[in-house]
């Protein structure tokens, strides 16, 4: 049952994706990009618990090595995005 | 359960964020907040998981947490606007080998059914193709291995056999048991770091945007399937999100170049052209110089500027736009237009507009210019080829027909600058060039512009 609880999420959660990133304008996608990839770091999470669970030595440090790259992901994305849209300026009305 | 309870329903807080913050990026206006909202929700899912009652030891998370953050954040503070898209591909590669070890780790800890292991496997294998894909596009975005296309005899056998090869040791990992389990390991995850490098080599400069947009709808969809396997529920939906955002990217650039994906990612240029080329082009290219172009632009009522990627090798957006100051103060209308495979990832020439200071509401979309390109006094290209080649219109035959492109011939005259007369990434003549309306402007870009902005003062 849990399978196809977790199927049905995955198939919303695409579907949603597609709206969602279909009303950017080109003049966002690379921001977008950089802030989707961001997103993706949300493997951080997952790697937590591998790096703190002290299940084993190899998966402690396979944790500790996927905490690290998430959180260059996840920091640097954001930061990054960030800073582009900060430059993403409209002048007032066309001279 | 307490604590259980309050971890998912602060993940379903995160997820609501992460969908308002990607909502809000569909407008300039909103966009910076809609990214501030979609970190807060990264922070919130971050901070609630540390409270897991499985997680003992915090020290290596802080670790890993802290050299993870400052690497980033240097690199995030560091990075020029023009090396934008080998950032995002490395950053890319970070998400995938993340994923990978996170599926990895997931094997110990707990019996895995079959079925998680199937799950495992696919996560590492996405991650694993995702990391050495992106780690080769960096190479060639950096410029630190060559930019074009490397295609050998036997390519494609090479890699039917490979898949083979993941899918019978992935077959083997799952059903085997004892110590030959791990070495079916290795095996998939050597083999998928193989597929990721086969899959990118033979992919050439102009179609990055293609292959970046793709590796980023792998990491999105590495962490959904280590999320499966840790049965995570905010990865799912998280990485979902993101492997939608990027095959919706990779749809948008493939249309932009009349092209399927599996004709972007199997066949480089050079298989399509081998049957084309038909059509001949006379004439003769018509050379001008700097201050001759100044006494045009001089007189001109209304100006198109089309980047290319050659604006970001000269890093000439900033002169670009001193020379719209310069026609705008002189009465001329200025936009530009940008083509969607413009440059190296989606959106590449906004940025760099954007970078200088270029208003967005400037920069047109090519279906926005188009029909009055035949109004405009003067188009300039700077440093775009493929893209504005009118071959793809009139010329049956020629590789890229039927490619959507800007077309700047329509313009009553039309200024190329380019380095010299070499064709495009295509490898494909520009009849563009010849045209009775063009000149060209030979030279570097930003020299180029510096030398008309010049000729105005």
């Amino acid at each position: 049952m849990e399978i196809v609880f977790l199927a049905f999420i995955l198939m919303l959660s695409i579907f949603l994706g597609f709206e969602l990133i279909n009303k950017v304008p080109a003049t966002l996608h690379t921001p977008l990009m950089s802030g989707s990839n961001a997103i993706s770091g949300i493997t951080l999470v997952g790697a937590l618990t591998s790096a703190g669970a002290e299940h084993a030595v190899l998966s402690t440090i396979l944790g500790t090595i996927a905490v690290a790259m998430a959180t260059i992901n996840v920091i640097g994305g954001y930061m990054v995005t960030d800073r582009m849209l900060a430059m993403f300026k409209k002048k007032g009305s066309a001279k | 359960m307490g604590i259980e309870l309050l971890v998912n329903l602060s993940y379903v807080a995160a997820a609501v964020l992460f969908i308002f913050g990607l909502k809000m990026l569909g407008s300039p206006a909103t966009a910076r907040k809609g990214n501030l909202i979609s970190a807060l929700g990264m922070f919130i899912a971050v901070v609630i998981t540390l409270l897991d009652q499985s997680i003992i030891d915090y020290k290596w998370i802080i670790a890993g947490v802290v050299v993870g953050g400052l690497i980033g954040a240097l690199v995030a503070r560091r990075v020029e606007m023009t090396g934008m898209p080998e950032m995002v591909a490395l950053f890319n590669g970070f998400g995938g080998v993340a994923s990978l070890f996170v599926g990895w780790a997931a094997l110990y800890g707990f019996e895995a059914t079959t079925f998680e292991l199937i799950i495992i496997v696919l996560s590492i294998l996405i991650g694993g193709v995702t990391f050495s894909g992106s780690m080769v596009a960096w190479g060639k975005l950096s410029e630190r291995i060559s930019g074009k296309a490397m295609v050998f005899r036997g390519q494609r056998i090479f890699n039917i056999l490979l898949i083979i090869a993941i899918i019978a040791a992935s077959v083997m990992f799952t059903i085997s048991t004892g110590p030959a389990t791990s070495i079916y390991l290795y095996v998939v995850i050597g083999l998928s770091l193989l597929l990721g490098i086969m899959l990118v080599i033979p992919i050439g400069g102009a179609d990055m945007p293609v292959v970046i947009s793709l590796l980023n709808s792998y990491s999105g969809l590495a962490a959904c399937a280590a999320g499966i396997a840790i049965n995570n529920i905010i990865l799912i939906v998280a990485g979902a999100l993101v492997g939608a955002s990027g095959i919706i990217l990779t749809q948008i650039m493939c249309k932009a170049m009349n092209r399927s994906l599996s004709n972007v990612l199997f066949s480089g240029f050079s298989a399509v052209s081998a049957g084309g080329s038909a059509a001949k082009i006379e004439g003769e290219a018509k050379a001008m110089t700097a201050e001759d172009a100044y006494y045009v632009l001089e007189a001109a009522a209304s100006v198109v500027i089309v980047p290319g990627y050659g604006m970001a090798v000269a890093q000439a957006q900033h002169v670009v736009k001193e020379l719209q100051e310069l026609l705008e103060k002189n009465g001329a209308e200025v936009v530009y237009a940008i083509h969607p495979v413009a440059g190296r990832m989606p959106g590449h020439m906004n940025v760099l507009l954007a970078e200088a200071d270029v208003s967005y509401d400037l920069l047109l979309e090519m279906d926005a210019i188009n029909p009055r390109m035949d109004t405009f006094d003067v188009a300039i290209v700077i440093g775009a080829n493929d893209v504005v080649n009118p071959a793809a219109r009139e010329m049956e035959g020629s590789p890229i027909y039927g490619m959507p492109v800007i077309n700047v011939d329509m313009a009553r005259n039309v200024f190329v600058m380019k380095r010299s007369m070499a064709s495009g990434f295509a490898g494909i003549d520009n009849p563009l060039f010849f045209k009775e309306n063009t000149r060209m402007l030979f030279g570097d870009a930003k020299e180029m512009l510096g030398n008309i902005i010049k000729a105005f003062s």
